[in-house]
Formats: C-alpha cells, sequence, structure tokens
C-alpha cells in the first residue's frame, strides 16, 4: 500500500520560494496569478496493514516540522 | 572543562568549533553521529555548522533523529549546556530543545559575511562576557537563517530576556532581528552566526573570543 503525503508551509509563514515562482510566472507573461506557494509530496511505500495513524506518527515525528508547516495524508 | 563537538555526514564547522575551545582552555572530544553516549563527564556539547546529511528534507532535520543527539537532548534536559551554531541551531530547533524553526531566508540567497550583532542580554554562560548592548562583528554564512516563530512564543522569548543576540542590520528576513536564543534554563544557546570564525586573530576578528572565553570561566568554576 501507498501514501501519500502532502507537507505546506502554514498561512502566515512566509514563503519567500513561492513568491520568487509568483515572480516569474508574472515576469513570463502569465498574469494573473496571486499568489504561490510551494510545498512537497513524499509518496511511502508501505508494508500491508500500515494505518493512516502510523504515517500521521511519521508526519509528526519527521516528515513535517509543525512550528512551519502542516500536512495532510492520503492512503491509497 | 570538558566539551564534546559531534561531528554529522556533512559537518564542516567542527573542527573550527573544536579550535576555539580549546583556545579557550577546554578539553575537546569529537563525537560521530552514530555513537550513542557522550564522553563522561562532559560539560557541553557544541552542534556544529554545516550541512548535515546534505540538509536533506530539512535543515537539521535528519540529524535531529541520529543517535547522538538523542544523548545529547538527555544531557540537555539533565541541564546540561548545549551549543548549537548555524546548522547547529537548526538541529536544536528540529529535536524541540529550543523552539521556532529556520527558514529560508526572506532574500533567497545563500549569505556569507560578517554582520553586526547586538548583545540583548549578558545573562547567561556564553555572554558575560559582553555587556548588553555591545554590538560585535560575527561572520554569518547560511541560506535558512530566517528565524520564525509564533507570536506567544516570540513574546515569551522577548520577555523572559531569551534573546540573546539580534542583528544590527537583518540579513534575512528573522523575526524581530533574532540571531540567536536561549533556553529556558540559559544553558542551551543556538545561534545562526558564527563566533568560533571570529575567536583568532588570523580569522580577521576576534569578537567570538569572549563567548568562548566567559563559558569556560563559568564552567571551570561551576
Amino acid at each position: 500500500m501507498k501514501a501519500r503525503v502532502h507537507v505546506m508551509l502554514k498561512n502566515g509563514v512566509l514563503d519567500p520560494q513561492g513568491e520568487a515562482v509568483r515572480h516569474a510566472l508574472g515576469a513570463i507573461g502569465f498574469d494573473g496569478v496571486n499568489g504561490v506557494r510551494q510545498g512537497k509530496v513524499i509518496e511511502l511505500d508501505l508494508a500491508e496493514g500500515s494505518t493512516e495513524a502510523d504515517v500521521n506518527a511519521m508526519c509528526e515525528k519527521l516528515l513535517a516540522n509543525t512550528v512551519i508547516e502542516s500536512y495532510t495524508v492520503e492512503m491509497s | 572543562m570538558r566539551a564534546a563537538v559531534v561531528v554529522f555526514p556533512g559537518s564542516n564547522c567542527d573542527r573550527d568549533l573544536a579550535v576555539a575551545f580549546e583556545a579557550a582552555g577546554c578539553q575537546v572530544d569529537m563525537v560521530w553521529h552514530k555513537d550513542s553516549d557522550l564522553p563522561q563527564g562532559v560539560d557541553i556539547v557544541g552542534v556544529p555548522g554545516g550541512f548535515s546529511y546534505g540538509d536533506y528534507l530539512r535543515c537539521g532535520a535528519i540529524a535531529a533523529q541520529s543517535p547522538i543527539v538523542k544523548s545529547v537532548k538527555a544531557h540537555a534536559e539533565r541541564g546540561g549546556y548545549v551549543l548549537g551554531i548555524c546548522n547547529g541551531f537548526q538541529v536544536l530547533t528540529e529535536t524541540g530543545l529550543l523552539p521556532g524553526a529556520l527558514l529560508r531566508n526572506a532574500g533567497l540567497k545563500y549569505i556569507c559575511k560578517t554582520v553586526g550583532l547586538r548583545v540583548e542580554t549578558s545573562q547567561s554562560a556564553y555572554t558575560e562576557g559582553y555587556n548588553a548592548g555591545d554590538v560585535i562583528d560575527i561572520p554569518i554564512a547560511h541560506h535558512d537563517g530566517n528565524y520564525f516563530a509564533d507570536a506567544d512564543t516570540l513574546a515569551r522569548l522577548q520577555g523572559e530576556d531569551r534573546v540573546a543576540f539580534t542583528y544590527t542590520d537583518n540579513p534575512n528576513g528573522a523575526q524581530a532581528d533574532i540571531a540567536g536564543i536561549l533556553s529556558e534554563n540559559r544553558r542551551v544557546l543556538g545561534m545562526m552566526p558564527h563566533p568560533e570564525r571570529a575567536a583568532d586573530a588570523g580569522h580577521g576578528g576576534t569578537d567570538g573570543q569572549a563567548l568562548f572565553r566567559a563559558l569556560a570561566g563559568a564552567l571551570t568554576t561551576a
């Protein structure tokens, strides 16, 4: 089974990389982009029987820094 | 005084930090990230700058889970001293020994230059060799030094006199110009600038020397 973890900077935490991407989009002619937030996606290949609770624990302990980041987990 | 300096794969300021401790009169042991125990009788642990584990995932995140850092955490929880510089500061925030986190520099650039630091408190073993308000010149060299903490945490740090150093001219977007902070018991210091790179006349500046000397003095008489 697999899990996909999305990690994003929390709202209110400045994302200078997203901001740079927004500027670059404007510079190459894509008008109307009001904001860009950049995050990461982590795909986990898990042993059968792993639970969403296991993945949440992984996020809390290592995959995300919950001081600055939020995460969502999709199991499939 | 006995110091231990942690070496991770990717550390690059470990030897500089050891030299600075030695110059202040410490006996220094280097400890490898896979070691599970600190040497007996260590007074202070130095967590050096560099790019531990290639900064994979987040700066300091993997290092914070390494076997030696479990012992460093236990040492701090027993009331031991820990000094984290640059990547070491990032590691200490990732372990939770210090609050907040270090984000990418607001200007997105890696910055390597000497900056002015204001000593905000002399009430710690690290800063008692300075006077509060002193401005010292210390090099920075980082890409992720933009200190972030929520409003409550910032208010607590300021209210408890735990901001050790601020930038006189904020280079990286850090909240409240914060360059270094102390733990609640004032025995853990994390800072982005590199005092070990301003600890010898050959470095072109010696403003960092007082930090190591004060520490050695405090821990030797303790």
